[in-house]
């Protein structure tokens, strides 16, 4: 890969990606060669189709839609940048942290944001709430296509009914926090 | 209980009357509120039977009555030791205050102690109750099965590797460092204690050191702390058997040559792995083959638990028999086969296995106890100042440094880091208990012998252990706040999103070409969904979504808590099934409107399934009362299996073929098993209130008087209107003058127009499909 060296990434990126997602600088290099054994075309940029490659993700129910997350609204390419942006989500939260830098924006894996991800992956019309037949899709995705239309739209009625308090029956951010427990799923999984 | 043979002669009667008065006495005190006195009046008519007996030998007259003890003697005293271990748990329960304050396992090693010490005053023999192979054979395994049987699993898996460091380094370090400082103590020591070697010492400490499951799970199951703690500590107490059994064996062997070179550490090694993984291994093949075994039980539901307890029992003795561990193979095979069991088995025998098992593992650890509290009576104690207390001193200290040391380390690599008061509490939970004294007892005699030292060691740091720390953890977990068990049941969005989860993180980690945790195991699952459910669950069932399944699982709690609430007056709203079945109204207009002709509106298979289990768990109830005489079958019930298929079928093309205006004779159309429900439950309060999501049509109209006894089953579809009325009667026979008898659901239609239907639920939603099914059902 000798011929790739103006690709590579340089000291100052590294810099700013750590100070933009907190990664360290082993996991931004370890990250980098990843990004570059799936970027196929080359280019510095991944597609949606180099994430399809991945085997595993294929056969992942929710494998699109975590793709779709990491493509910035309405474009098709996603830099290194956007890359670990993303990522950077997942990253675990470190207690020393929150002490660091109180004026500076809420880091991306600050819990909120961790629970908004989430959220956002549900919510595909950035409307602030899951309708019930956004619901209704992730269930399809998740349970396979032996299900009738009926049950799953009883356990999507009932998931609606437990979850939501103010009426509306769809699922703001809110209820989603507090009735799927996410929060302290996050906690043990992020 | 008199070790002479007492074979029915004569000459220890007396005495053995008296022995059975003690013991007679000494239930009734404890049963004091239950008067048990009619017992003792016939311990006094046995002895004077006895004496009467004696009298007759000189007359050589045809004994009418004989005494013959020793025929019965085993298993008259196992069923003596059981019931007095079930009445003390009894006991305890009556007196409010004190089960709170001791924990329970206390109070039954003081009962022991009581128990031990009347018999010693007796001037009787203390029967070695404890002995060690009647322990580890019948006493301990029910107890670990229920462990294993009932382990949370994804908690468990979760912290695997923190269980794993606790269980293998804690207890090798809680091993060495008590066997090594003891030697170390008992050398500078001036006393006779030099003599010990460092061998025995160390298998000294490997037997204290380890935690006792039993123990643990007595004390913390009545102090609710969270999952978390309670998943590492249990955790903890149930690998570290491979542990123990390893260097239990590695220093007993060795004790008797006196030395240990290099090469024996790294057998001990190998010997650790093949000791533990052979284990989990013999448990899971009997684990799969009891998940087979279950998959053909379709036909013989009677015997269905019988496989699950069978199995495990012989994964048990199997790895005992290759000096595996046996605890492992338990759990191994518990937590294997469940998952498949639980698929394949009916209801029924799955509340059996649970509730046998519970039994069992509750007497087992009632038990235990007692004989704990007995065996300090009788044995032989040599008590020694320095070593005992020594021992106590260091089992507290080795544990702290372990738990902290251990600690400093796994929070390194997990997510969720462990505080200081969870170090506190997993280090102030590591309870000693039988085993380490059944471990001490199996030591022998001319090997070692300070043998009777080494167990009054042990019992003492059991006694320290299980009455100090046990009694006080309780307060302690108040006074530091750790956080409790939360009791909230889960429900269905936690389900979705604990999946949704996984999803995600398993995405994430192949983006990052990370094979983490969640890799592996979203491999596993895939890997049992596609070959190994198929091959174990009954063919219907494998295929059912795991969401699916804890769905149907929760519709069908709800469905009987609903039915034991009585259910009356109205749904509550958050009953998904009404939500979804008024989803289906819209559909079935035309059939209100039509009294003459009933259409059966087309159902989805889900929907049915759902409408048949609701009524199924409503109806059982008036099962509950009918006679089971015969050993090889349960009565047929015709919910299961497919037999309800059959039956709602047949009963349709009836109902479509009668014509209006039917009426029946009551008596006529009552099908055997309507007698025995009707029967079996009183006439009074059979009422079909409690069904849930199911109205009930059943309006008997009593006709003229000229047929007093003809019932007329109304139809519901008669009425134009979905208003209640007369709420919260059930189903009640209304005579043109309007007084009501207890309904006796016959099976007629009648067209007339003032039909008044009585509703039992007011919620006008459920269909007619649902009156269809239940007018059938009645006549099931």
């Amino acid at each position: 890969m000798g011929s790739r060296a103006s690709t590579l990434l340089r000291e100052e990126e590294i810099e700013e990606i750590k100070k933009e997602t907190g990664f360290s600088h082993s996991q931004i290099t370890r990250l980098y060669s990843r990004f570059t054994s799936l970027d196929k075309g080359e280019n510095g940029t991944l597609s949606r189709e180099d994430f399809q490659r991945i085997p595993e993700l294929a056969i992942n129910p929710l494998g699109d839609r975590i793709i779709n997350a990491f493509f910035p609204e309405g474009e098709d390419q996603v830099n290194f940048r956007g890359f670990m942006r993303t990522l950077a989500h997942f990253r675990p939260i470190e207690d020393n942290e929150k002490n660091k830098n109180p004026t500076a924006s809420e880091p991306l894996n600050s819990r909120s944001n961790k629970l908004l991800f989430a959220f956002r992956l549900y919510d595909l019309d950035r409307d602030d709430k899951i309708s019930r037949d956004e619901l209704l899709q992730v269930l399809r995705m998740m349970v396979g296509v032996n299900i009738s239309d009926e049950q799953l739209g009883s356990i999507a009625d009932r998931t609606i009914q437990e979850a939501d308090t103010n009426g509306d029956s769809c699922i703001s951010f809110q209820e989603f926090i507090k009735a799927s427990l996410v929060e302290k799923l996050c906690e043990t999984c992020f | 209980m008199p070790s002479r043979t007492g074979a029915g002669s004569g000459r220890s009667l007396p005495e053995f009357g008296l022995l059975l008065l003690v013991i007679f006495v000494l239930l009734e005190g404890s049963l004091l509120p239950l008067g048990a006195a009619s017992s003792t009046s016939k311990s006094c008519e046995e002895a004077k039977q006895g004496h009467t007996e004696v009298h007759n030998f000189t007359k050589k007259a045809f004994p009418v009555l004989g005494v013959d003890y020793g025929h019965i003697k085993n298993p008259f005293e196992i069923s003596l030791w059981v019931l007095l271990a079930c009445l003390m748990k009894l006991g305890f329960h009556l007196i409010p205050r004190l089960s709170s304050i001791v924990p329970e396992s206390c109070l039954l090693i003081v009962v022991g102690l009581l128990v031990g010490g009347l018999i010693k005053l007796a001037r009787e023999e203390v029967p070695p109750v404890l002995d060690s192979k009647f322990f580890f054979l019948y006493l301990l395994p029910p107890i670990i099965l229920d462990a294993g049987y009932f382990l949370p699993i994804r908690p468990f898996m979760e912290n695997l590797g923190t269980i794993l460091m606790f269980a293998v380094i804690g207890t090798l370090w809680n091993a060495f460092f008590i066997g090594g400082l003891l030697y170390g103590i008992c050398q500078i020591s001036n006393s006779d204690l030099t003599a010990i070697g460092i061998l025995p010492c160390l298998l000294f400490g490997s037997i204290i050191s380890a935690v006792d499951p039993v123990a643990v799970l007595a004390v913390f199951e009545e102090i609710h702390i969270n999952e978390l703690l309670h998943i590492l500590v249990f955790g903890e107490s149930l690998l570290n058997d491979a542990v123990t059994v390893v260097l239990y064996h590695l220093f007993e062997e060795f004790s008797v040559d006196g030395s240990v070179t290099v090469l024996d550490g790294i057998l001990g090694v190998i010997s650790f792995l093949v000791v533990a993984l052979g284990g989990v291994l013999f448990g899971a093949m009997y684990g799969f083959l009891a998940a087979l075994t279950s998959r053909f039980t379709s036909h013989t539901r009677v015997i269905e638990p019988l496989f699950a307890f069978l199995y495990s029992y012989m994964a048990y003795l199997s790895a005992e028999v290759f000096h595996l561990s046996g605890i492992m193979a338990l759990i191994a095979c518990g937590a294997v086969m469940r998952p498949y069991i639980e698929a394949n088995i009916s209801h029924k025998s799955h509340t059996t296995i649970k509730y046998f098992l519970k039994m069992l593992s509750s007497v087992s650890e009632t038990l235990i106890f007692i004989f704990l509290g007995v065996a300090t009576v009788d044995g032989r104690h040599s008590w020694n100042w320095i070593f005992v207390t020594m021992s106590v001193v260091l089992c507290l200290v080795a544990r702290v440094i372990g738990v902290v040391g251990l600690t400093f380390i796994i929070n390194k690599f997990r997510i969720v880091k462990l505080t200081t008061k969870d170090q506190f509490i997993i280090a102030y939970g590591g309870l000693r208990g039988a085993i380490a004294f059944s471990l001490g007892f199996l030591l022998k005699e001319d090997h070692f012998h300070m043998r009777d030292m080494f167990l009054t060691a042990i019992i003492t740091v059991i006694f320290f252990t299980v009455f100090v720390q046990g009694m006080t953890i309780k307060p302690l977990v108040e006074l530091l706040a750790v956080k409790k068990k939360q009791e909230a049941k889960r429900s269905i969005n936690e389900e979705i999103h604990t999946q949704f989860l996984d999803h995600l993180l398993t995405g994430i980690e192949d983006i990052c070409g990370h094979y983490g945790h969640h890799h592996w195991k979203d491999k596993l699952n895939r890997f049992n969904k596609k070959y190994v459910k198929k091959f174990l669950i009954v063919s219907e069932r494998s295929k059912e979504p795991q969401l699916i399944a804890f769905y149907h699982k929760m519709e069908m709690k709800q469905a009987i808590q609903l039915v034991e609430s009585g259910g009356g007056s109205k749904l509550p709203s958050a009953v998904p099934s009404t939500v979804s079945m008024q989803n289906i109204q819209p559909k079935n207009p035309p059939a209100t409107t039509k009294p003459a002709e009933r259409v059966l509106p087309q159902l989805s298979k889900g929907r049915e399934e759902e409408i048949r289990k609701i009524l199924r768990s409503n109806l059982q109830r008036t099962r509950q009362r009918l006679h089971s005489y015969n050993r090889h079958t349960l009565v047929a019930d015709p919910y299961e299996d497919g037999f309800s298929d059959l039956i709602l079928k047949k009963q349709r093309m009836m109902i479509k073929e009668m014509t209006n205006y039917l009426t029946v004779p009551a008596a006529a159309p009552d099908s055997p098993t309507m007698v025995r429900a009707r029967l079996a439950s009183d006439p009074q309060s059979y009422n079909m209130k409690p069904v849930s999501g199911g109205v009930p049509t059943i309006q008997v109209d009593l006709a003229s008087p000229q047929s007093p006894d003809s019932v007329r089953l109304l139809d519901e579809l008669g009425e134009a209107d979905g208003k209640e009325q007369e709420k919260d009667q059930g189903l009640t026979m209304k005579l043109p003058g309007g007084s009501s008898r207890p309904n006796k659901p016959g099976e007629t239609e009648n067209t007339r127009e003032q039909q008044k239907l009585t509703r039992c639920l007011s919620d006008p939603g459920p269909t007619a499909e649902l009156k269809e099914l239940l007018c059938v059902v009645g006549e099931v």
